[in-house]
C-alpha cells in the first residue's frame, strides 16, 4: 500500500501520519506531483484558511493534478473543503470536484460559538467509508465554516444547522471532522478509507 | 449536537508528571504518555499538558514529548507552559499538539496573540488566564502562575484576547483552585455568555455537581481539572454518565 499525504502550507499534516503509524500503516509526506499521482490512496489533509491554501496549490499546480487523481483520496477539513465547489471564506473558487459549497457558520444564539471546537455526533451515515461506526458516533470537529447538505453528502451532523459531516463522489471522499483526532472511531474511519 | 468536554490536566516537569498521581492500574504513574493514554481510553474529551520545567533543556525535552503524546493519543491535547514565541509554537505544533495555550507571556506582548492566530488559525491558540477575585468584588489577570497581580480585569483581558484573535479562553480561578468547594460560577458564566469563542473553566472542582453546576449554571463549554482524577476521586466514565443523567450532553 503506497499512501501518500498531500504536503502543503496547511495544518495537522504530522497529525494525520501519527494518526496512520497508530494504527500500523506508514505514509509518505510530499508535494511532489509524481509521487502524489502514482500513490495507491492519497490524503488532503488541512487546517488554515481557504484562500491561501488554493493560491498554495495553484502555485504548485496541485489543483488540476488533484481533480485529475483517480485512485481513492480522502479530504480532511479544510481539505474536504478545497474540494467543493466555492467556499465564502474570503470567497474563494475552489477544486469543484464536489458541487456543494461552504459557507459561513452564524452565531443564531449564545450556544453557538465559532469556530466550532468539540465532539459532535455524525449521522444518517452511508458509505464504505463509515463500516462499523455507529449511526451518533462522536468525531472531533474544528471549523467555522461547514459544507452544506447535497447530493453527495455521506453523513450528516448539526450545530445550529444540518450540514455535511462527510462527502463522496466517486474516488473522492471528504470529512469536516478530523478521523486522526477523533479516538477509536476516527481510526476505524481511516482504516476504512485505507481498505476501500 | 456539540457535546461539554471533560478534561484532565497533567503537569510535567523534565517530561514526566507531577503531582501525587495515584493509579493502581499504570505501571509507571510517571509516564505522561501512560497516564494520558488511560485518560483517554476512560472517554476524557481532550487532555491538557502543562510544562512547569525551569531547565535551559525544556524546550527539546517538550517537543521530545509533545512528538510521543501525538504518536500514542488520539484525543486533541493542548500544550502550555512558557510558550512565548511563534517558533516555539511552530516546533510543538509540528509534533503533533492540536493546541498551544499562552498565559503571562502574552500578557506582556499582546501582539504575540495576533502573530499566533495569523500564522497558525485561531483554533490552536488558547488564552490561559489565572484571575482572582479581590476584595473590591472584582476579577483580576494574575502572571507568572498567579506570583504577580495586574490591575487588569479578567472580561477586559480576555475580551481583548478574542479581539486579537484567540480561539478559547482557559479561565483558572485562583480562589478556588485547591479548595475542591466548585468552579467560580460568576467569572466563568461572564465570559462563557459574553465572548463568541469557548470557555473551559478551571480549579475548584471536587464533585461531580460541581461540573452540573459550571455547565448549566455558568455555561461553561468546558471543564479541567487534575487532582480529582489523579487520585480517582472522581472516575471519569462515571462522571460523564451521572452529567450525562443530568441532562448535560457527553460523548462515549
Amino acid at each position: 500500500m503506497n499512501l501518500v499525504i498531500i504536503k502543503y502550507n496547511a495544518g495537522n499534516i504530522q497529525s494525520v501520519l501519527f494518526a496512520l503509524e497508530r494504527i500500523g500503516a506508514t505514509a509518505t509526506v510530499t508535494d511532489d506531483l509524481d509521487i502524489i499521482q502514482s500513490a495507491d490512496k492519497v490524503i488532503f489533509p488541512g487546517v488554515g484558511e481557504a484562500s491561501t491554501a488554493m493560491n498554495y496549490l495553484k502555485s504548485k499546480k496541485m489543483d488540476q493534478l488533484i481533480v485529475k487523481l483517480k485512485q481513492p483520496v480522502l479530504g480532511i477539513c479544510l481539505g474536504m473543503q478545497l474540494m467543493c465547489k466555492y467556499s465564502e471564506e474570503n470567497n474563494t473558487d475552489c477544486l469543484g470536484i464536489f458541487d456543494e459549497s461552504v459557507k459561513k457558520f452564524i452565531a443564531s444564539s449564545n450556544e453557538i460559538k465559532i469556530p466550532q471546537i468539540g465532539w459532535n455526533n455524525i449521522y444518517h451515515l452511508q458509505s464504505p467509508l463509515f463500516h462499523q461506526v455507529q449511526e451518533n458516533s462522536f468525531c472531533y470537529f474544528v471549523h467555522g465554516y461547514y459544507a452544506s447538505l447535497g447530493e453527495h453528502t455521506i453523513a450528516t451532523t448539526n450545530y445550529g444547522i444540518e450540514y455535511s459531516a462527510a462527502l463522496n463522489k466517486n474516488n473522492f471522499y471528504g470529512t469536516q471532522f478530523h478521523p486522526e483526532k477523533s479516538a477509536s472511531i476516527g481510526e476505524q474511519i481511516l482504516q476504512n478509507f485505507i481498505n476501500i | 449536537m456539540l457535546t461539554k468536554r471533560i478534561i484532565p490536566c497533567l503537569d510535567i516537569k523534565d517530561g514526566r508528571t507531577v503531582k501525587g498521581i495515584n493509579f493502581e492500574n499504570i505501571r509507571d504513574a510517571g509516564d505522561p504518555i501512560e497516564l494520558g493514554a488511560l485518560y483517554a481510553a476512560q472517554g476524557a474529551d481532550e487532555l491538557v499538558f502543562l510544562d512547569i520545567t525551569a531547565t535551559n533543556e525544556r524546550r527539546k525535552t517538550l517537543s521530545e514529548l509533545v512528538n510521543n503524546i501525538s504518536h500514542h493519543i488520539n484525543i486533541p491535547f493542548t500544550v502550555g507552559g512558557g510558550i512565548s514565541s511563534v517558533e516555539d509554537v511552530r516546533v510543538l505544533l509540528q509534533n503533533g499538539a492540536d493546541k498551544i495555550s499562552v498565559n503571562t507571556s502574552a500578557f506582556n506582548n499582546p501582539a504575540l496573540l495576533n502573530q499566533l492566530a495569523l500564522e497558525f488559525g485561531s483554533q490552536c491558540i488558547v488564552l490561559a488566564i489565572d484571575t482572582k477575585m479581590e476584595p473590591d468584588g472584582n476579577w483580576y489577570v494574575y502572571l507568572n502562575g498567579g506570583r504577580i497581580k495586574t490591575n487588569v480585569l479578567c472580561n477586559d483581558w480576555a475580551r481583548q484576547g478574542v479581539d486579537l484573535g484567540v480561539g478559547e479562553i482557559l479561565l483558572t480561578s485562583m480562589n478556588n483552585d485547591g479548595t475542591k468547594k466548585g468552579f467560580a460560577l460568576d467569572i466563568t458564566r461572564q465570559l462563557a455568555t459574553s465572548l463568541p469563542v469557548p470557555v473551559i473553566a478551571s480549579g475548584g472542582a471536587g464533585t461531580m455537581d460541581h461540573f452540573v453546576d459550571v455547565f448549566e449554571d455558568a455555561r461553561a463549554d468546558a471543564a479541567l481539572a487534575a487532582s480529582i482524577f489523579h487520585y480517582k476521586e472522581i472516575e471519569i466514565p462515571v462522571l460523564k454518565q451521572y452529567l450525562s443523567k443530568k441532562g448535560i450532553f457527553m460523548r462515549f
